[in-house]
């Protein structure tokens, strides 16, 4: 079998020096020359936006794809709390090395010291830009920037619009692609959604998209691949992703060679909304920043009372008891984990006891109604509209979701994946969270990503390609679309009764029970055969309608997706089961500390575990070893 | 866990399935169905999801309507329901409308959006892509990455800010323009320009965005403001038409000054 070695590309020297040396030996193209590169970028979310808007403005000429009817629905635009970046505009000590330190730590030491450098140095370009660009952050009465407080840091380095920070940097990042595209240099393309990589001989040439309208398949060849489709959370069904979020991009991109790097971190969000039953179609996130002002608690013993009627002394707010440096805004793996044992203590609250109380008592008291509707208004009225309750008379109940993938493809510091020409960026990578992502740090690296990262290291590889080498019409093109044809062919002559949708359930339902919040040998592999059961079940089960022609049709897009989800999902608790040890979201029974903390095993697991397709046989597990030479490996504490 | 159960009659929006499908043509008529066992908790789209699984378990073609983030931020779902774009709570897209709203037994009478800018694509799913080409036009800052200043060297006073923030929460669904009698989308030119000439780094740019965004908006045949204020009424995020006279200001001041 072929020896694949991962070449990371990581620049030698200090870490602070090593972007900043990149930056002054890579070599750039002829301003005459970027015009004839074809650039595709699938996603347009807040990675694929500010990318395909900056490489348009460099000049290259850049095609943009989104399986949405518009650039700006991507799910980018439901991120809430903030963005962080070490702008130290508070004067609380805040600085980059600070904010790497976090981030490493916060990763639980397994993800590249060199690439969190970059992002954390990044980060204050970032508010700059998109300050620049009319993003209307919260201000001071002064006329300046405000900032607040996420979990995992002690410092004050978040930037935030209301609880729409997302929404807001990513109609930013889409006036500027509207921009390019006004100009020419971006061409986009709506309701396309990817089918797969065009590979020739090793190299990424281009992709194959479905037109989700009229239902056929186009051929897009390019020069180079940039892959911002986001993460694969929504294979648990039930989560903060957005219905149509999917992992078919990366997923097919995998089976064409690319690795995939670490599935197994999947990050529970600490703060959802309950379910409240089997009909849910997705669970909404309660912004984390409310744990500024909030306080977790439940009562001491099972307690049937309303809340206010519990008295102060009979409530436990665990959090703060168990991680008084932290409380409250202990890292989302942590106080998930905590919420979960609480209720597995039969000490949860609200329907099926799957809640805790999330409360503000405290904090309307002493700043005011006012203040706290100010900086909260609009999650609080979400809260009410989709429970019913209000927050601001009884506590509201949280429990934690699915959230965020911090794994992803594999890509080295250039965020090219091992296969040349494709690069994958934001959420669809794996490089900068390790095991654990900290609260406002995915709208930071999506952005540097998009706009820092990629523009300048694309061109490193573009000057190695000769630019339109492979036409649209060759030949070599149709056999490649023939095979993504095959599937759909196959998903439209099932003869089921079931909506993919329900199966997706199902799919989902396996996950969270097995792969979720905490995973064990013995769930893990039971999960894998209740998995393959169900792929076995799924094509006999499934139904998709005709409407005479493949058009516009929701449920084959569903199926399509589902089919990736299913398999990957294979993938993902394979990753699970491999790494022996317990490390930020990657929770495993067997590897705990005595009071029920994640145990780490450094000596080892320290590395990258990136996985390659190998057809039907198993997938081969490849290292890539990670060194820490700045961060000295310790043991989380936030006690 | 609400044990409380509800029926509705539901008069939906079918463009005819089984033909060849032609963009934006328009030959749909309302079908009726019967939907049972349906939670209060459950949110409007979620009886939707139900009933299109039994729709498809019957063997018959689901009804299409399009939803993505189902949080109220990402403004894919559309839907006039019971004569209402986003339905009759003030404040609210459809994924955030729960059935608690409904009473059982009740009819719900659900259509697309419909505007001559946004044609159908089938059933309950329209092309609002013109929206887009607006913004295209000039929503926007002129900023290259790279060259932007420290954030802190632009100050905005406290009150434009928020002003420009509360402009900036449109979230595009259109459900503006699907109530306007003249199918008219100022109130989202309105939000953007607003937003735009409230802040310091929109200046320069100021009348020239106006006039690209009004003559585009024309292009798309978007009608001229109705005042009505029916758009005020149903957006979900609680925009005025305060942005609407404030266009009309931009735009007079930007003739003034040619």
């Amino acid at each position: 079998m072929e020896k694949i070695i991962l070449e990371t590309k990581v620049p030698s020297g200090p870490v602070s020096e090593k972007w900043k040396k990149y930056c002054e030996t890579s070599k750039p193209i002829n301003p005459a020359n970027k015009r004839k590169y074809h650039v595709i970028v699938v996603g347009t979310g807040l990675a694929g936006a500010s990318a395909a808007a900056s490489l348009g403005e460099l000049g290259y000429n850049v095609s943009s794809f989104c399986f949405q009817d518009s650039p700006r629905r991507a799910h980018s635009i439901a991120a809430q709390g903030g963005i962080n970046a070490a702008k130290n505009y508070k004067n609380d000590g805040d600085n980059v090395w600070r904010l790497f330190c976090d981030t490493i730590k916060g990763g639980d030491f397994r993800a590249r010291e060199a690439n969190v450098y970059r992002l954390a140095e990044l980060s204050v370009r970032i508010i700059d830009h998109c300050v620049a660009q009319g993003v209307p952050f919260a201000r001071e009465y002064g006329g300046l920037l405000d900032n607040r407080s996420f979990g995992g840091s002690l410092v004050s380095r978040t930037f935030y619009a209301r609880g729409q920070t997302g929404q807001q940097l990513l109609l930013g990042a889409y006036s500027s692609l509207n921009r390019q595209i006004n100009k020419g240099t971006v061409k986009n393309y709506s309701r396309m959604e990817f089918q797969d990589l065009i590979v020739i001989d090793g190299v990424v040439k281009g992709v194959i998209m479905r037109d989700l309208v009229s239902g056929e398949f186009a051929v897009f060849t390019g020069d180079a691949v940039v892959l911002a489709t986001g993460g694969y959370s929504a294979a648990f069904y039930l989560s903060t992703n957005a219905v149509g979020c999917n992992v078919s991009a990366t997923y097919r991109a995998y089976k064409k060679g690319a690795l995939f790097a670490n599935p197994c971190f999947t990050q529970i969000h600490p703060t959802c909304i309950p379910q409240s039953g089997h009909h849910q179609s997705k669970l909404t996130l309660m912004s984390e920043s409310l744990r500024n002002d909030g306080r977790v608690w439940v009562p001491k013993e099972k307690d049937m009372r309303s809340p206010n009627e519990i008295p102060e002394t009979e409530r436990d707010y665990y959090l703060e008891r168990k991680y008084p440096s932290y409380g409250n805004l202990a890292p989302r793996d942590i106080a998930s984990r905590a919420a979960k044992q609480v209720c597995d203590d039969n000490r949860g609250v609200g329907p099926g006891g799957k809640g805790v109380y999330l409360d503000f008592e405290n904090a309307i008291n002493r700043l005011g109604k006012d203040v706290i509707s100010a900086r909260y208004g609009n999650l609080f009225e979400m809260y009410e509209k989709i429970t019913g309750e209000n927050p601001y008379e009884t506590p509201m109940r949280i429990y934690p979701a699915m959230h965020y993938s911090m794994g992803g493809l594999w890509v080295n510091y250039e965020l090219m994946s091992n296969l040349p020409g494709l690069f994958v960026i934001g959420e669809a990578n794996f490089s900068d969270h390790g095991a654990n992502r900290l609260g406002a740090s995915a709208l930071m690296q999506t952005l540097a990503d998009g706009y820092f990262i990629l523009p300048n290291t694309i061109s490193s590889y573009l000057n190695t390609v000769k630019p339109g080498d492979l036409q649209d019409t060759d030949s070599c093109i149709f056999p490649m679309v023939e095979e993504v044809r095959t599937p759909v062919r196959r998903l439209m002559s099932c003869r089921g009764n079931t909506s993919p949708n329900v199966l997706h359930s199902q799919l989902g339902r396996i996950l969270w029970e097995y792969c979720g919040m905490s995973r064990n040998e013995a769930g893990l592999l039971k999960a894998l055969t209740e998995i393959k059961q169900l792929k076995e079940d799924f094509w006999k089960l499934v139904r998709v309608p005709h409407y005479n022609n493949t058009s516009f049709n929701q449920v084959l897009e569903k199926a399509i997706r589902v089919v990736d989800f299913m398999d990957f999902s294979e993938l993902l608790c394979l990753d699970a089961l491999e790494r022996k040890e317990s490390c930020g979201g990657h929770f495993r029974e067997e590897y705990q500390t005595e009071d029920g903390e994640a145990k780490r095993n450094d000596e080892d697991f320290c590395h990258v575990a990136a996985w390659k397709y190998n057809a039907e046989d198993k997938p081969t597990r490849i290292q890539e070893e990670l060194v820490f030479e700045h961060v000295p490996l310790t043991t989380r504490s936030y006690k | 866990m609400n044990k409380e159960t509800r029926n509705y009659k539901i008069l939906l929006w079918r463009e005819p399935h089984g033909k060849v499908f032609f963009k934006g043509e328009m030959h749909g008529a309302f079908v009726t169905e019967n939907i049972s066992g349906i939670s209060p908790d459950m949110s409007f789209l979620e009886m939707l999801d139900i009933l299109n699984d039994r729709i498809l378990s019957r063997n018959d073609h689901p009804v299409c309507f399009e939803s993505d983030c189902r949080e109220g931020i990402c403004g894919a779902c559309s839907l006039v329901i019971n004569g209402v774009a986003h339905g009759r709570q003030t404040g609210t897209t459809t994924c955030q409308l729960h059935m608690r709203s409904f009473k059982s037994g009740s009819t719900i009478v659900v259509e697309p959006f419909r505007a001559r800018s946004f044609p159908v694509i089938r059933d309950l799913v329209v092309d609002r892509s013109a929206l887009d080409r607006i913004m295209q036009a000039g929503g926007y800052i002129s900023v290259n990455v790279g060259s932007a200043p420290d954030a802190h060297s632009i100050l905005v006073d406290k009150k434009s800010a928020d002003q420009a923030f509360e402009a900036a929460a449109c979230i595009g669904c259109g459900a503006c323009v699907a109530m306007c009698k003249n199918s008219s989308a100022m109130l989202f030119v309105g939000a953007k320009i607003s937003q735009l000439s409230k802040l310091p780094q929109g200046q320069p740019e100021r009348y020239e965005r106006v006039k690209r965004m009004v003559e585009q908006m024309q292009v798309e045949g978007f009608g001229g403001c109705s005042n009505t204020m029916a758009c005020e009424a149903v957006c979900p995020k609680g925009i005025t038409t305060k942005v609407i006279s404030e266009l009309n200001w931009e735009f007079l001041k930007m003739t003034l000054k040619s």
